[in-house]
């Protein structure tokens, strides 16, 4: 065991410290980071004058919200129909509706636009509404202090009952007057990211296992390796530490992505955020006046609205689910795929005649990735069932599935059949390997494979 | 006492009988050369000692008990196919290597420290590993095989890639490893290394043992009884002044002197040549010819080949 961490510890070193590995690690999150940020620089930089008409049902937020450079804001009193009719003729840039609610303070508005509503607008509308909603909690919490004479009540009970989300939805409206939910498709999006990810991943570092055992091969160091280590040990110390050289690389880009949009966003919405921002400034300073012990989280909350924006969009998906599903097809696909790359490794002299062999192992991952589509049209249909189930195609075709829900007990049928397949695909490759490893010189057939495997 | 034995060793592949009851022993604390053609089954024989492949049938004991996969670490192997990783620092693969073969990471650079210095290649330690000469590469491959101060050592042909500097390093270096007690199996086709470091043998061919034993012993059985002459005074041919049982295989002028050699009959003794030589010839020198472990060589696997073929066409 000692000397499989040992391999294990050599192979990720080796590879973390290559300049290629740093290279991509920064390059990666930099291309990830500009496809966020440009678009949002690129909204920031149209200095065109946002026209936006108020229908407030509820009447508490009359006024409440202030021009900004590029944003006007007028206040209707009139009933939805006939709004969305002006709206219609007036090119105005959108509609926000504050429907009345059963309750005393409204929680949710829809905004209506001809087309995509930029993201600043919106969380700009969301700050203003919150802070106001929070207003009004506050106001009606210190009200019911009054009444009751309630001494006991903590500052950190107060900030906790008047913390408020507010849920805008945007409508986009056709030139019919066609409605349709303008939500990009997040579940979509997500599906689609997370089975491309996967795929990547598979074929990236499954060809660096392979390529390694080449090097290995073709550098004659194996014979001395094996004769102080088994070649299982061997083959099963080099897939794990590539495995961890891929989720170091992950890691590293989800934390450099995230925060480099994070600043990059910060620092091109200033201008069209500066308001708001002095607000919220304002408004933390008077709450950290109020509670020096309010725990962190919360005055944090209404910091990253943009965030939230994001979260409150794929509030539908069960995110537990979701990231535990994709951290285990991430790292079986892998596991299942490796130790298939580790044969063909194995079996060749140099990477020129890997080709031959690589065939049956990439056709199964190219065509998840070409059933994707279809899978996407119909998650539930017996072609995404199935495909869910097969070890080979089920981490890419069950990554798709689950932003729109697949049941438990297929979820666990799959990962179940995904760790047999990765069982079974390592013992038949550490049978390819033990053989193939120590030979030289000549090409081997698939039948000579299927000897190995069997002797 | 014998530290190695391999008992009735069989080994199929697929196509081929690599190894066909070969049993073989080697006696603590000697040198025992395993010689053989191409194919003849030595690689596969020290891949069996090392595990890295298993015997079909037969056992291998280590100091009488059969191999166990930790007695890997009292085994130091040097394969014919070596390298070492290109791209990596060459101390941080030593190091590597050395910690596979289960020293603790600061035993491995006590000892590493002493051997760089002892070959001199200190100054490579952090350098990449295609950076250094093939020369210089088998200097770090030879002192990883060595460094866990293994009980039984094997090297596959250590000499080849070496230059006569370093190839008496290298022999210098493995009889000092001798004189400390270990054992050591050679695999070579360099027959005058054989002869020079070598206690006993044993002679693979076809995935068979045809000869084995002290080295001394072997030649001494293979000896003719022929002497090698040198003398002046006489310029005819020998066979005038020999009885027609003293066999010149050989008559020449060498510089100054002629040599002869003379096979003489069985039972006789030098002392008979030279009485029968003295009134003729002014003798220069003369020394009985035992054959060097190359000619034993080829004549046994020759023979042996013969042998195959005189059989197989009987049968047909």
């Amino acid at each position: 065991m000692k000397k499989i961490f040992l391999i294990i510890r050599r192979e990720y070193l080796t590879r973390v410290k290559k300049r290629s590995f740093i290279v991509m690690t920064i390059l990666g999150p930099l291309l990830m980071a500009a496809m966020v940020i440009i678009p949002v620089y690129l909204s920031t930089m149209s200095n065109e004058t946002k026209n936006i008409t108020v229908l407030d049902e509820t009447g508490f937020f009359y006024g409440k919200f202030k021009d900004s450079d590029n944003i006007r804001f007028h206040y209707v009193v009139s009933d939805l129909n006939t709004s969305k009719e002006n709206f219609d003729k007036s090119g105005d840039y959108a509609l926000l509706y504050i429907p009345k609610t059963e309750l005393s303070v409204p929680s949710s508005a829809t905004l209506y636009a001809s087309g995509q509503v930029n993201m600043n607008v919106k969380s700009y509308i969301r700050n203003i509404m919150s802070k106001q909603v929070e207003e009004l909690k506050l106001e009606a919490k210190i009200q019911d202090l009054k009444l009751q004479g309630d001494s006991k009540a903590t500052t950190t009970d107060i900030l906790k009952s008047i913390q408020a989300s507010v849920n805008i939805e945007t409508i986009k409206i056709g030139k019919q007057g066609k409605e349709e939910k303008s939500y990009p498709e997040v579940s979509m999006v997500l599906a689609m990211f997370s089975g491309i990810l996967i795929y990547m991943f598979i074929f990236m570092f499954g060809a660096q296992v392979m390529r390694g055992i080449i090097e290995e091969k073709t550098s004659r160091i194996v014979e001395v390796i094996l004769s102080s280590v088994k070649p299982f040990q061997l083959m099963m110390g080099k897939i794990v530490g590539v495995a961890m050289v891929g989720l170091t690389q992950f890691l590293l880009w989800v934390i450099l992505t995230t925060s480099i949009i994070t600043v990059g966003t910060s620092f091109f919405m200033t201008k069209t955020h500066a308001k708001a921002t002095t607000d919220q400034i304002m408004k933390s300073k008077t709450a950290g006046v109020m509670a020096s012990q309010v725990p962190e989280g919360i005055v944090k909350e209404d910091n990253d609205t943009s965030t939230n924006e994001i979260f409150d969009a794929i509030s539908s998906i069960d995110f537990p689910v979701m990231i535990g599903a994709f951290l285990f097809y991430f790292l079986f696909g892998y596991l299942l795929y490796a130790a298939l790359f580790a044969s063909v490794g194995s079996a060749v002299d140099s990477e020129a005649d890997t080709q031959q062999f690589m065939l049956p192992i990439t056709i199964p991952l190219v065509f998840s990735f070409i059933m994707a589509q279809f899978i996407i049209q119909e998650p539930t249909g017996p072609l995404a069932f199935w495909l869910s189930m097969i070890p080979l195609t089920s981490p890419v075709i069950m990554m798709i599935r689950i932003p729109y829900g697949v049941p438990y007990f297929q979820l666990v049928l799959s990962m179940v059949l995904l760790i047999l397949g990765f069982i079974g695909t390592t013992w038949m490759a550490a049978k390819i390997y033990k053989t193939g490893i120590l030979m030289y010189g000549k090409k081997p057939s698939y039948r000579e494979l299927w000897k190995w495997i069997r002797y | 006492m014998n530290l190695f034995t391999a008992n009735n060793i069989t080994k199929q592949f697929a196509n081929h009988r690599a190894l066909d009851d070969v049993s073989i022993s080697v006696p603590e604390g000697s040198i025992f050369g395993l010689l053989g053609p191409n194919g003849a089954g030595k690689t596969t024989f020290i891949r069996i000692v090392n595990q890295i492949i298993a015997p079909d049938s037969g056992e291998v004991l280590l100091k009488g008990k059969p191999l166990q996969p930790s007695d890997i670490e009292k085994i130091g192997y040097l394969p014919e196919e070596r390298g070492l990783y290109k791209k990596m620092n060459v101390g941080e693969q030593a190091l590597y290597l050395s910690q596979l073969k289960g020293l603790s990471r600061p035993e491995a650079i006590k000892r590493l420290k002493y051997w760089f210095e002892k070959f001199e290649i200190t100054a490579w330690w952090n350098r990449k590993v295609e950076e250094l000469s093939k020369g210089m590469q088998q200097k770090v491959q030879f002192l990883v095989t060595i460094i866990h101060e293994p009980e039984l050592l094997i090297f596959d042909e250590p000499f080849s890639g070496f230059d006569p500097i370093n190839v008496n390093l290298l022999k210098e270096e493995i009889l000092e490893l001798k004189k400390k007690g270990a054992t050591i199996i050679f695999s070579t086709h360099n027959m005058a290394s054989v002869e020079e470091l070598c206690d006993h043998i044993a002679l693979l061919n076809n995935s068979r043992k045809i000869l084995d034993g002290n080295v001394w012993e072997i030649r001494k059985t293979y000896k003719t009884n022929s002497f090698e002459v040198h003398f002046t005074g006489f310029d005819g041919n020998l066979g005038t002044v020999l009885p027609p049982a003293f066999e010149i295989l050989d008559q020449s002028s060498v510089n100054e002197h002629e040599r002869a050699i003379i096979r003489l009959p069985e039972k006789a003794i030098p002392n008979e040549l030279l009485a029968l030589l003295l009134p003729h010839v002014r003798i220069v020198s003369v020394h009985e010819i035992i054959p060097n472990m190359n000619d034993i060589f080829i004549r046994t696997v020759t023979e042996k080949q013969n042998l195959v073929t005189s059989s197989l066409t009987g049968e047909s």
